[in-house]
């Protein structure tokens, strides 16, 4: 029974079904499933599915996101029992996104966001045109891990900059590792502000991430 | 000395990309999106003309809603022709719908050094050493900012490249990098120092100003005011979309082709309202987002038919058209870098867009070549030979000369192949030497294309800017830095 249960939840998420994927996890919290079981056997299972066919070169960049927003969707419908039972996912570490201020570009960054959090990462988006002193205030807040940062303009990629420098006058640098990434930004701007990482896509960033938190 | 300025114009080549059910079906779903779903305006002074203008306006969120009847209205007012001045007034370019003209592309970070082919960031002397290149060749006919001044302050910056553009050329200068009103208003003064006042822009605008929107259906609050203030001077301004298929516009064509069009159409509308008749221009670079990694591609067949439908939609409207071509996703001058080129301007140019951006960009207008901009050039002149079609009369069709060489003789010694040898294209990049010739020495068009650069740049000496305008402009500069 629960083995069906976890293929059809497999299933949802290879199809990037958001409906089918949260019906699922109500389905299996009102029969008394352990979520975390759920997730780990039923909806990562497809997460990784997935992501085999797109490394086959099978799927393409629409069917790893619609993917993610069925993962996150299910998760969203679990947490409340997680809560209840006081049990945890286990996640790679909490990453602060945010589009810095002056800019308004958003997919990039977003699309981070989306792998990131489908790859295990627990992701507080702040949007675009974020100003410094907001994006310090989150990862004090949430007691991020890490921080990432995207600018499309070389006028507004200064900001990067900006926020690095303001971790490390905060005392914050040591612990929050920094990546950033947009059309403009280079090796040399990287080398140049002292980032922890940088990739020129979605994918290239989770690797980044999990390289720089160990995983 | 100024260079004469090549373009294509009388085409003899024709291409029906849409049909003129489908344009007008392509309309109506964009009309029916700036009514039902709204376009974004983050711009307080924006919202408010779209209010004065009886449109439904969401100042919360920004959007715009408006009715059909009021877009067509206002896309009624634009002028459909209009020259773009330049420095000399020889190199005016009339944007009259028989010209295709084209410039550098545009806000490239990295460059590949003239001399040392090294990769390493843009500063204002690359902008200065390309500008003054592009000032030399024939068909280089107008000036984007090639390059960022990334050692020149973010605030100020688009007004030290500018500057430098003009002091190094006699051409028309067209900025997409000035996107906030206060640069944009220290632009317009630049501009009005060149022509005497600012009265006078309207009828030589020396200056003209083009503005990314924000897909999906978005635009900017620093551009809208940029825009807006040009427009009211009269300096010609045109929105840009670069929507992309999967990514910031539907995967389909026609859907993007909407998405932009709503973007494009609905910021000229405002410019309409605000300042009737104000000269503007249509921009577009829409491109088909890579299926693995949603990167932007800068070239592919998708590429090469929206160069040649955007001109459609824009003469559907009676504007002139910037259009993305070049600009190949390529990461050196090679194969791939000569087939997108090549057919995206093409298509844009089969059309007869008005403008063409541009020539010089690597990796989807990221890294400056200086080899790949003479390349591009002559890819330009290559498709502008093309256009000319054939001619077929008593003259072209000699018969009286096949009659005197009759069979087996050959036509190279006759005065109607001296008269007319010279319309046959003679490539500068082409390899047409003997095979042991090239075997000695194996070099190829990259070569001989950077050698010309090269040349240009320590050879040409283009028309100075007056001493005291350089003057002029730089204080205008020192002040929008103290503000």
């Amino acid at each position: 029974m629960s083995n069906e249960l976890f293929q059809k939840m497999a299933q949802s998420i290879i199809d990037g079904d958001s409906d089918a994927a949260v019906a699922l996890a109500e389905q299996s919290v009102s029969s008394g499933l352990d979520p975390l079981q759920a997730i780990s056997e039923g909806f990562v299972v497809g997460v990784n599915k997935v992501g085999e066919s797109f490394a086959a070169g099978q799927a393409f960049l629409p069917e790893l996101v619609m993917a993610g927003e069925a993962m996150k969707a299910a998760v969203a419908t679990l947490e409340p029992e997680m809560k209840k039972r006081g049990s945890e996912r286990i996640m790679l570490g909490k990453v602060v996104l945010a589009t810095v201020e002056g800019d308004i570009h958003e997919i990039g960054k977003s699309l981070v966001g989306t792998m990131l959090s489908a790859s295990g990462f627990q992701v507080f988006d702040l949007g675009v045109d974020v100003p410094t002193a907001k994006i310090i205030a989150k990862v004090r807040e949430v007691d991020a891990d890490m921080v990432g940062l995207s600018a499309l303009l070389t006028t507004t990629m200064v900001k990067q900059k900006e926020v690095i420098d303001e971790l490390d006058k905060q005392g914050l640098r040591k612990k929050v590792k920094v990546i950033v990434g947009g059309a403009p930004v280079t090796r040399d701007w990287v080398q140049k502000i002292e980032a922890d990482g940088y990739s020129e896509d979605a994918i290239g960033a989770v690797a980044v991430a999990k390289g720089l938190v160990g995983a | 000395m100024a260079t004469v300025i090549k373009s294509i114009t009388n085409p003899k080549l024709r291409l029906e990309i849409l049909t003129p059910q489908e344009v007008k079906r392509i309309h109506d779903a964009t009309l029916q999106i700036i009514e039902k779903v709204g376009v974004r305006f983050p711009s307080k002074k924006a919202l408010e003309i779209w209010a004065a203008n009886g449109a439904k306006v969401d100042f919360e969120k920004n959007i715009v809603r408006a009715k059909p009847h009021l877009i067509e209205a206002a896309l009624k007012k634009c002028p459909p022709a209009y020259p773009l001045a330049a420095r000399d007034p020889g190199q005016d370019l009339p944007l009259d719908g028989n010209h295709v003209f084209v410039g550098t592309d545009g806000c490239g970070v990295e460059v590949l050094d003239i001399q040392t082919g090294q990769r390493r960031t843009s500063c204002l002397q690359d902008v200065a050493d390309i500008a003054r290149i592009a000032d030399a060749t024939e068909e280089v006919a107008f000036h984007w900012v090639p390059v960022s001044a990334q050692d020149q302050p973010p605030a100020t910056r688009g007004l030290h490249e500018i500057k430098a553009i003009w002091e190094n050329s006699t051409k028309h200068v067209q900025t997409e990098s000035i996107y906030h009103a206060r640069e944009a208003e220290a632009a317009i003064e630049m501009a009005a120092a060149i022509v005497g006042g600012r009265g006078k822009l309207r009828q030589r605008p020396v200056l003209s100003l083009m503005q990314c929107s924000a897909p999906p259906l978005g635009h900017d609050g620093g551009s809208l005011e940029a825009a807006l203030l040009a427009a009211e001077v009269g300096i010609p301004t045109g929105f840009m979309t670069m929507a992309a298929c999967l990514t910031t516009g539907p995967a389909t064509l026609a859907g993007t082709l909407a998405v932009g069009n709503a973007e494009v159409i609905a910021g000229t509308a405002l410019l309409e309202l605000a300042y009737p008749g104000a000269p503007v221009f249509y921009a577009a670079a829409q491109t088909a987002s890579d299926l693995r990694n949603g990167a932007y591609t800068g070239g592919g067949p998708e590429d090469f038919l929206f160069g040649a439908a955007t001109n459609v939609l824009s003469d559907f409207y009676h504007i002139p058209l910037s259009m993305g071509s070049f600009a190949t996703g390529a990461k050196e001058p090679n194969w791939q870098a000569g087939l997108e080129n090549s057919l995206s301007t093409f298509m844009a140019s089969i059309v007869m867009s008005d403008m063409l951006l541009g020539v010089g960009l690597l990796h989807g207008s990221r890294i400056w070549s200086y080899a790949q901009m003479m390349m591009d050039c002559e890819i330009f002149s290559i498709i502008r030979k093309v256009m000319e079609g054939i001619v077929v009369d008593e003259e072209t069709l000699a018969l009286d000369t096949i009659t005197a060489v009759g069979p087996g003789g050959n036509f190279l010694a006759r005065k109607h192949t001296l008269a007319h040898m010279r319309e046959v294209f003679l490539p500068e990049f082409m390899d047409r030497r003997p095979y042991n010739e090239w075997e000695s020495k194996k070099d190829d068009a990259r070569d001989w294309a950077l050698a010309k650069a090269r040349n240009f740049l320590s050879a040409h000496q283009p028309e100075p800017l007056e001493p005291k305008l350089s003057a002029e402009m730089a204080r205008i500069i020192a002040a929008a830095e103290k503000n």
